[in-house]
């Protein structure tokens, strides 16, 4: 249970810190300004920023397991695609509508499955993601099934309609922004405080008079909105839906981004979303081995920084330590 | 008036009967210790009062009111706050944030707060972080403020788990050997530590293996042996008395004592 470490403490004191936001942020820049390709494989990684954060919550924070977060994203996309494409809606309110549902959802499951321990809970996700997935195959009448739901509008309020790839692209900086400093917020808080408690020890926890099923409640539901808004966005950008987005390759992509991130810190979700995204194009130089590569790449992160990209900082220093 | 009141708590395991009809009464402003031998039944004491493991019967009264099989967090909201034998920290956690947990049941910041840092949430923290540090600087271990919990000296761990204790301002603190795995300047600490405690009005219950902190300390002392309670009184009775020889040292030597 060493991953929950404040790394946000002495953040600016770490030159390996600052390098890591100053690439990151580097990169970002260079995408902007550079356009293409790239353009969308960052969007992309921003979008998991917000789904990553949310497991964050309930995974590194809680120290819980879920399965089956790509069911929120679903109930957010679908209602944002239906209500929008379908029905003439405008995104902001489409988008609700899904983060209702999702919480809805979340509470209905949470409610009964968190007061158990072990491993009930990540077997009920594991189910409700499969069931989401199933019902938007079969939905034909709402989702159109396998053939999926297309000319979704881009994101927008009212008049103003973010059209260009750089403009979504902006947006979903400040979104993903706004993502990383609630989970922030959170995790330094009297909540947050509550959420790290549980997952040490629960029996200490509730010694202290934490209401433990409560707090892992709020945790899913938190979670399950960071997915459902992740999932609206998604939808948007792409202008396209079908059940293959929302299925468990979702689920696979978001664990090995959380994991090669840094689970439980607070920056780590998008370390890991970015460099997840970017590994398989920075390999097409590979070619044939392009998969071998990444492979092999991933395991050299998780054997020399194994509590993720945002340990660094922390192996910087104890290095340091070590040398001095 | 007492504090607490155990009223004939029985509690049986499958056919094991771990308390045998046990009544105690714990007085407020006290130091009161139970001791007894080896699977006397003394967790299990510990465990029926705060709520972890329900009396199969019998009744629990703290301040007047029947707390019998509330869960852990209702009967700790109420302020009788415990220990572990086995020390439970938050072992990811620095020192700091452990002591800061502590203080759950005295905050009141929720979800809004932590998103959108109002002014009264900033003032609570800040008040949270600065009550912590006074605790922590009380028992010794300010100058640990930023270490995480899971490498600290096993010592420290001890008074840590104390130290987050007491910031959820207990009552009746219920501590379950203390002294475990201290050396003798430790417990010595220790000893100082739990008078000033008490001192400053909190009632405590201690179960300990360490008898001579308990006749250092305890201003009264009740003895657990199978399960039944078959003494109590100040330390000076409990020194002479014969049913407590007998179930430490045996019968035989107890008849030459």
């Amino acid at each position: 249970m060493n991953s929950r470490i404040t790394i946000w403490a002495d953040f600016l004191a770490n030159p390996a810190a600052l390098a890591l936001w100053a690439l990151t942020a580097a990169f970002i820049g260079y995408v902007f300004f550079a356009g293409g390709y790239l353009v969308t494989v960052l969007q992309f990684a921003l979008i998991y920023t917000v789904l990553v954060t949310g497991l964050n919550v309930f995974m590194g924070f809680t120290g819980q397991v879920s399965f089956g977060h790509n069911a929120f994203a679903a109930i957010g996309g679908y209602s944002s695609a239906v209500l929008t494409a379908t029905y003439g809606w405008e995104p902001l309110p489409a988008g609700l509508v899904g983060l209702c549902g999702s919480l809805a959802v979340a509470f209905l499951i949470g409610y009964p499955v968190l007061r158990l321990r072990g491993h009930y809970l990540a077997m009920a996700t594991l189910a409700v993601g499969l069931i989401v997935y199933e019902i938007a195959v079969q939905w034909d009448a709402v989702t159109h099934g396998y053939m999926g739901i297309s000319g979704i509008a881009p994101i927008g309020i009212g008049p103003w309609s973010v059209t260009s790839d750089r403009g979504v692209l902006a947006v979903l900086l400040v979104v993903s922004a706004f993502a990383l400093l609630s989970a922030a917020g959170i995790r330094r808080s009297r909540i947050g405080r509550a959420f790290l408690a549980a997952a040490g020890s629960e029996d200490a926890a509730r010694a202290l008079g934490i209401d433990v099923a409560r707090y892992k409640l709020l945790a899913f539901m938190i979670s399950a909105a960071y997915a459902s808004i992740a999932g609206s966005l998604f939808v948007h950008a792409v202008g396209f839906v079908s059940p293959e987005v929302f299925g468990l390759a979702m689920v696979v992509l978001a664990f090995t981004m959380l994991y090669v991130g840094g689970l439980g810190t607070v920056a780590g979700p998008a370390f890991g979303a970015i460099i997840i995204s970017m590994l398989p194009e920075s390999f097409r130089a590979f070619k044939d081995y392009q998969d071998l590569a990444y492979g092999a790449a991933l395991i050299a992160i998780l054997m020399y920084a194994p509590r993720g990209l945002a340990s660094l900082p922390e192996l910087w220093s104890k290095f340091r330590r070590r040398a001095a | 008036m007492s504090l607490l009141s155990l009223e004939s708590i029985t509690r049986r395991f499958g056919g094991l009967v771990a308390l045998d009809n046990v009544s105690l009464e714990i007085p407020a402003q006290r130091l009161s210790a139970v001791i007894g031998p080896n699977g006397a039944g003394k967790t299990t004491l510990f465990n029926v009062i705060a709520g972890s493991a329900p009396p199969s019967a019998g009744r629990v009264i703290f301040d007047s009111e029947d707390i019998t099989g509330q869960p852990p967090e209702a009967i700790a909201r109420r302020g009788l706050i415990r220990t572990f034998q086995l020390v439970q920290l938050f072992e990811g956690l620095t020192v700091l944030e452990n002591v800061k947990v502590g203080f759950h049941l005295h905050t009141q910041g929720g979800l809004l707060a932590a998103i959108l840092p109002t002014r009264a949430a900033r003032a609570e923290e800040a008040r949270v972080d600065a009550q912590a540090r006074e605790l922590l600087n009380e028992t010794g271990l300010v100058t640990h403020a930023e270490t995480i919990a899971a490498v600290l000296p096993y010592g420290q761990k001890r008074l840590l788990e104390i130290t987050r204790a007491l910031a959820a301002r207990p009552r009746l603190l219920l501590l379950d050997e203390p002294a475990a795995g201290l050396n003798r300047p430790e417990t010595d600490l220790l000893a100082a530590l739990l008078r000033r405690i008490v001192d400053n009005g909190t009632a405590i219950l201690l179960i300990e293996h360490d008898m001579s902190l308990v006749m250092e300390v305890a201003d009264e002392i009740a003895v657990l042996d199978f399960g039944r309670l078959i003494a109590k009184g100040s330390p000076a009775e409990i020194r002479r008395n014969r049913a407590v020889i007998a179930a430490y040292l045996g019968s035989a030597e107890a008849e030459h004592a």
